[in-house]
């Protein structure tokens, strides 16, 4: 029972509180790059769910056994790096062949999180915090579903934000900043759940 | 000797990766809560930076084109495990409050960026210089928006009160929404030179060629691609698709009914 209890504090500390995005500016790229539309940012958002989530449990085999088990944790970041890599290029092209529906649907995101920083940043984290398997798979989860939260949010009023009349210095990126900004204060908020 | 200064100068002035490429805003973000973090951050990349340059190039001819950005990802993550560890044994402080961005360095655009653009077609000295012009250019940016937030947020600059004794902090400076405040001023700021530039006719395709605009330009220079050109003309292999098209797929995704 006290794990199931930790394991549901993780999923909302790492998904609201301490959201990748707004609190720690990990994955900041397709964040502000594919938000334009509701509709592609929540297919990003997909993408990143389902590469997270797998990256941090083969992240977390790794560590236990392989690095732990012949103590070579400062091989940490070499061993991650390529083997989120090559884990994603392989789920792309396991993808296309055996579901093409899903292929479809995330196909076109796969390429652009390959070294997405939030991916490695889970399985360091993961890796300092000391989390299990299952925990580290949980941790990875949330972390890409307050990933998601916030890239459909920012494109919901980036949609708005269309119509707007913004000073001439301030079009483009500025003003998906300060978004971004006002958003966190938003999250900081949810510091009180815990 | 000529060449090397022009490199410092390059990295600090004309394509500072920072205030004029924006590039590597992950870290510019998230470690600039105080001068001092931003200096420690940016001197850590600028070692990286300049030896894997140093050793990218030294090695230009014996690494494949075919398997080059491999290879410079494994350069890169083997130099920021050398300097990680050394940070971890010399000064604990500063490997404790940078943290988990210490090892993100790896995925930081403006070294493989560097790599692909200037040490991969360069001789060694050339580009050692170009790493540590770059670095130093990261770094001063970094101290800049440090010391700028801490003076805000905490009016000390480097751990030293400053300020009047009226002055009451702002405190949400110093916390994440702060960073992307300060980040949107700056690129405002940047968006007006680059409007002025343009009106006058004089150059400004150079301004905002990182991840500023569009974040497609970053993935089509170094983050995505990075694993996926092959290089060459060699069609890609059955399956397995371009990331720039898939790129190009999506800008036009996003942008269709506009």
């Amino acid at each position: 029972m006290d794990h199931i209890k930790d394991l549901l504090v993780i999923l909302i500390s790492s998904s609201l509180v301490s959201n990748v995005v707004l609190s720690q500016f990990l994955g900041l790229c397709p964040f502000l790059g594919v938000s334009r539309k509701v509709k592609t940012a929540a297919g990003m958002g997909g993408a990143v769910i389902f590469v997270i989530t797998l990256a941090s449990f083969v992240a977390g085999v790794i560590n236990r056994f392989v690095l732990i088990r012949f103590q070579v944790q400062y091989l940490d970041t070499i061993v991650f790096i390529l083997v989120i890599a090559a884990l994603v290029q392989f789920v792309e092209m396991f993808l296309r062949k055996a579901m093409p529906a899903l292929y479809e649907a995330l196909g076109v995101y796969l390429p652009l999180i390959t070294t997405n920083c939030a991916v490695l940043g889970v399985a360091i984290n993961n890796e300092q915090a000391e989390y299990g398997i299952l925990t580290g798979t949980v941790n990875g989860f949330a972390t890409a579903v307050g990933f998601t939260v916030s890239i459909v949010i920012l494109a919901g009023i980036r949609e708005k934000m269309e119509y707007n009349d913004i000073p001439k210095a301030f079009q483009g990126m500025p003003i998906v900043l300060l978004t971004a900004g006002l958003m966190a204060i938003a999250f900081v908020g949810f510091s009180g759940l815990l | 000797m000529n060449k090397a200064g022009e490199r410092l100068y390059n990295g600090l002035v004309k394509e500072n990766p920072t205030f004029v490429l924006m590039l590597g805003m992950c870290p510019t973000l998230a470690v600039t809560t105080s001068a001092m973090n931003g200096l420690g951050m940016g001197l850590t990349t600028m070692v990286v930076l300049a030896l894997s340059n140093l050793f990218i190039s030294l090695l230009r001819k014996v690494i494949p084109n075919r398997v080059r950005i491999p290879a410079f990802i494994v350069v890169i993550a083997s130099f920021v495990t050398v300097v990680q560890l050394l940070l971890e044994a010399y000064l604990p402080a500063l490997n404790k409050s940078l943290g988990v961005y210490i090892p993100l360095i790896v995925v930081n655009c403006i070294i493989l960026g560097r790599a692909e653009s200037y040490a991969y077609s360069n001789p060694p000295v050339p580009s050692l210089f170009d790493g540590i012009g770059m670095g130093l250019g990261f770094s001063l940016a970094l101290t800049c928006i440090g010391a700028f937030r801490e003076l805000l947020g905490a009016g000390k600059l480097f751990g030293a009160a400053v300020m009047p004794e009226g002055f009451e902090p702002i405190r949400i400076f110093g916390q994440a929404p702060g960073a992307f405040f300060v980040l949107a001023m700056l690129v405002a700021v940047q968006n007006a030179v680059k409007n002025r530039r343009k009106r006058e006719g004089k150059p400004y395709e150079k301004i905002d060629s990182g991840c500023n605009e569009d974040c497609m330009n970053c993935s089509d220079q170094g983050c995505t691609r990075r694993f996926y050109d092959m290089g060459g003309e060699k069609q890609p292999a059955e399956g397995l698709r371009k990331p720039s098209d898939a790129a190009m797929e999506l800008i036009d995704l996003d942008k269709e009914e506009k």
